[in-house]
């Protein structure tokens, strides 16, 4: 399960399968199933199985498909025709959309789309990573708006009420952002260790708290609200908060990138080279054994929740001062919140596992929004894929099943836990 | 923890009895009244509240009741104080404070509450109780399918996603037919249909329950509001403008006072919800059916040794929540709006779930903390047009807050069926 060396004490009694034994039957098809049968390919089945029900919901409300097919049995070519230029067009245009637009006459302006894409990952990514971490420790954040609408609203006010030197007011902003989406997650953390209560249910509930709480706050003169405005909107960041672009005015790429680069570093060491990190783990996989081991179960709830709600306030921050920097009303977190869940279900809660989902989901954003301008498809398809993604990575078997990948070979992994440290024992 | 290891001592055994007395609820009790006390009749706002009470139908009229505010406030805060003290005094004579004292007292605050934001106003209760049943109406639905599937032991959170389901395809079928009756059966099938899901992905592929809710809410929110913006808005007269249940009322019952247009001048589907709070109150704690959900949901080893079928149980109980929630889903197009719009419920569902944690797992206490929600939602916006000292965004938060409250056990003690969320596999 983890990708580390822990050394561990109780080593030896992983059951030692002899080299010459693993590599029976040939080093090469061994591998050759472990690439089958391992998560990698999981994944990538898993994307392409939900891009097949993407295409085929794209090709049934198709009109021309729908006409072709009234006349299928006299011309059956017609109706293949018209699905491949549907779905086809479709997903050409949301590559075009997230990655390089052809149209285009030189690379320079062409590759703008592949720099959409990142903008678009930046707080998906942060706020996957604030999930991920949420998971390993046994915690379901689900409360990742409301987190993010806290982060959102305290960087947003140092942004625009205050006035600081270049670079010190930026990062006064960030500060208050993370600070605020770090104690608002601690509160469910806090209420986990206190009381017991799932934390399941109170981030759901606090999600709606947060809502109506910033949003009063935004309807509100003196608050949040633009002077001299009666919409619930606040007025733009100042300058000196904004976060710089990082390649000139031609791209959207702003700091922001670089900063969620160095928090998926942060999280990987964390989680697989700090002892906080190791409880937190240790915490996720048996609170009990936890317990026993002398770790403070209830502590580490809500460290966990402090550090994942800093990740999503964080990813408010980036909205604020990355992508909406005219001011922000009540609808600030666009959903992020909730598709943070399944970037860090599709990254399998792993740092950078996190860090290519939420790239991979922000193709999708930004490839969504041109396939709806050129094509015509709503971007919900883009929910509808997302959402199949994550349910089939949750499901092996049934992709398994469907794709008759072979079983991963538990020999083989066997001695993969062995590598990791992990004291897997297996009989035989 | 700790278990004695002694030699058995010569001493008689003496039985001790068990402390269960719970402080919680007299305490909290005695709080809010003495916030009461403080707020509506301390700093009480001069002036008078009117109630209108009659609507022209009644067999008699009542003329509207006018209560000087703060007098009003004190009276109301010393009452609450009262049942306060009452409940105390069952819990130091190791009694359980019943279900009633908390009503009665949730029910005076609330009266008392609009006293005082009424203030110098009119508020029409018949007008603010109607419009109260029927934003509960989904709630308590979905709260229904939560309390079945949760109780068999499986986490519903794909309530919202039920509803949604139900509301959009109710629009689509009851247009594409013109009959609202085919709508609603076509609705519960969607229901189901999402349901299948979750109990396919929970039970079969013991894919965690949390997850397949979360993601089932975004894969439903996804394909109606596909569907919608792509095949719905083509063409609107065709396929998304349902005939909607027409009002019907009950002969006699209709014309009591405040009650009668509240309750028995309804649509044929909150007819239906009386009926279906009934059946699952009943069902659930007296019949075969509610034994063996219970025992699933609370041991399903014990409950597969004496020969249940845990998860045939399970599946099927899940699928008539799906029914369920499906069939309040359509309440949104055919019993209110009529058409559908794209994630029309709003959250809904997770006011449901709300409903279903904050009346602990029991069908009547869901249904009275989906009307006490639905209240809440509803008083908000007569408030608005009234114009309330309080913000209408507290007011929107309430249900929330007071689900964290009792989910947390600071309000007596909310506790999930044993094996809520925990797949079962047999070895």
């Amino acid at each position: 399960m983890s990708d580390t060396k822990q050394p561990q004490p109780g080593d030896e009694l992983v059951a030692t399968v002899p080299e010459d034994e693993l590599q029976q039957p040939s080093r090469w098809s061994n591998a050759l199933k472990e690439i089958l049968g391992g998560s990698v390919m999981l994944s990538v089945a898993s994307v392409l199985l939900a891009l097949v029900i993407g295409g085929v919901l794209i090709a049934m409300t198709d009109p021309k498909v729908q006409a072709a097919s009234a006349y299928f049995f006299n011309q059956p070519f017609d109706t293949f025709a018209a699905i491949w230029d549907s779905v086809s067009g479709a997903y050409w245009a949301l590559f075009q959309g997230s990655i390089y637009n052809f149209r285009r006459p030189d690379f320079a302006t062409g590759i703008r789309p592949l720099f959409e894409t990142l903008n678009f990952a930046t707080p998906l990514i942060a706020a996957g990573l604030g999930v991920a971490l949420g998971f390993r420790a046994g915690m379901f954040n689900i409360g990742g708006r409301g987190q993010m609408l806290f982060g959102a609203a305290a960087a947003g006010w140092v942004g625009f009420a205050f006035d600081f030197p270049v670079g010190i007011h930026l990062a006064l902003a960030l500060l208050a952002g993370i600070s605020a989406g770090a104690l608002w997650a601690a509160v469910a953390g806090y209420l986990k260790a206190k009381t017991g209560a799932n934390e399941v249910i109170t981030t759901i509930m606090l999600n709606y708290v947060a809502y109506y709480f910033v949003y009063w706050m935004l309807s509100t003169p003196g608050l949040l609200q633009a002077p001299g405005s009666n919409n619930p909107k606040t007025p733009a960041m100042k300058e000196t908060a904004v976060l710089p672009l990082l390649l000139g005015e031609r791209y959207s790429l702003h700091l922001g990138f670089v900063l969620v680069i160095a928090a998926t570093i942060f999280v990987w060491w964390l989680l697989n080279r700090s002892s906080l990190g190791f409880k937190f783990r240790a915490v996720g996989e048996n609170p009990h054994a936890a317990k026993v081991a002398g770790i403070n179960v209830n502590r580490m709830y809500i460290y966990v929740m402090l550090i994942a709600g800093a990740l999503v306030g964080m990813a408010g921050v980036f909205q604020v001062l990355g992508t909406v920097t005219t001011g922000f009303s009540a609808g600030i977190d666009a959903g992020i919140g909730f598709d943070a869940i399944t970037v860090a279900l599709l990254g399998r809660s792993r740092a950078w596992g996190v860090f290519a989902a939420g790239i991979l989901f922000g193709a999708f954003k930004a490839g969504g929004f041109a396939m709806q301008v050129s094509q015509g498809i709503p971007i919900d398809i883009v929910l509808v894929v997302q959402s199949m993604i994550v349910l089939f990575i949750a499901a092996p078997p049934l992709v398994r099943a469907i794709f008759r990948l072979p079983k991963p070979n538990p020999l083989a992994l066997a001695k993969n836990e062995k590598l990791n440290g992990k004291k897997a024992v297996v009989t035989k | 923890m700790s278990v004695a290891s002694h030699t058995p001592s010569a001493a008689p055994i003496t039985f001790e009895k068990a402390e269960l007395r719970s402080w919680k609820i007299p305490i909290a009790l005695g709080v809010l009244a003495a916030l009461a006390l403080v707020v509506f009749g301390v700093f009480g706002r001069p002036g008078e509240s009117r109630f209108r009470i009659s609507t022209g139908n009644d067999f008699f009229q009542i003329p509207d009741a006018v209560l000087p505010t703060i007098a009003a406030g004190w009276v109301f805060g010393v009452l609450l104080l009262a049942l306060a003290a009452y409940a105390w005094w069952l819990v130091h004579s190791h009694r359980k404070v019943s279900l009633w004292v908390t009503i009665a007292f949730a029910g005076i605050f609330l009266f008392a509450f609009l006293t005082w934001v009424s203030a110098g106003e009119l508020i029409p209760l018949p007008g603010l109780l109607i419009g109260a049943v029927g934003l509960s109406v989904p709630l308590i639905f979905g709260a229904m399918s939560g309390v079945i599937s949760e109780r068999s032991g499986v986490i519903n959170i794909a309530i919202e996603g039920q509803l949604l389901g139900g509301a959009f395809v109710s629009a689509m079928v009851a247009t594409l037919t013109g009959s609202p009756w085919v709508g609603l059966l076509a609705a519960m099938v969607a229901g189901v249909l999402v349901s299948f899901v979750l109990a396919a992905f929970a039970i079969k592929y013991l894919v965690d329950q949390i997850i397949v809710g979360v993601v089932l809410n975004v894969l439903v929110t996804g394909l109606t509001g596909f569907l919608y913006s792509k095949v719905m808005t083509a063409d609107p007269s065709r396929l998304n403008s349902p005939p909607r249940f027409e009002r019907i009322g009950i002969p006699v019952l209709e014309q009591i006072p405040v009650i009668g247009p509240v309750l028995f001048n309804q649509t044929i589907i909150v007819y239906v919800m009386y009926v279906t709070v009934a059946l699952v109150a009943f069902a659930l704690y007296r019949t075969r059916w509610g034994l063996r959900t219970r025992a699933v949901g609370e041991h399903p080893t014990a409950a597969d040794t004496v020969g249940i079928k845990v998860n045939l149980t399970r599946f099927i109980n899940v699928s008539i929540g799906g029914a369920i929630a499906g069939f309040g889903g359509a309440y949104f197009t055919l019993g209110s709006v009529g058409a559908f719009t794209k994630e029309m419920t709003a959250g809904a569902g997770f006011i449901a779930l709300a409903a279903v944690i904050f009346g602990r797992w029991d069908p009547i206490r869901a249904m009275l903390a989906g009307l006490l929600f639905g209240f809440a939602t509803n008083l908000q916006s007569v408030l608005g047009i009234i114009g309330s000292p309080v913000p209408s965004q507290f007011m929107l938060m309430l249900p929330y807050v007071v689900t964290i409250f009792a989910v947390a056990g600071l309000v007596g003690q909310s506790r999930a069926p044993a094996a809520d969320g925990k797949p079962y596999v047999k070895f």
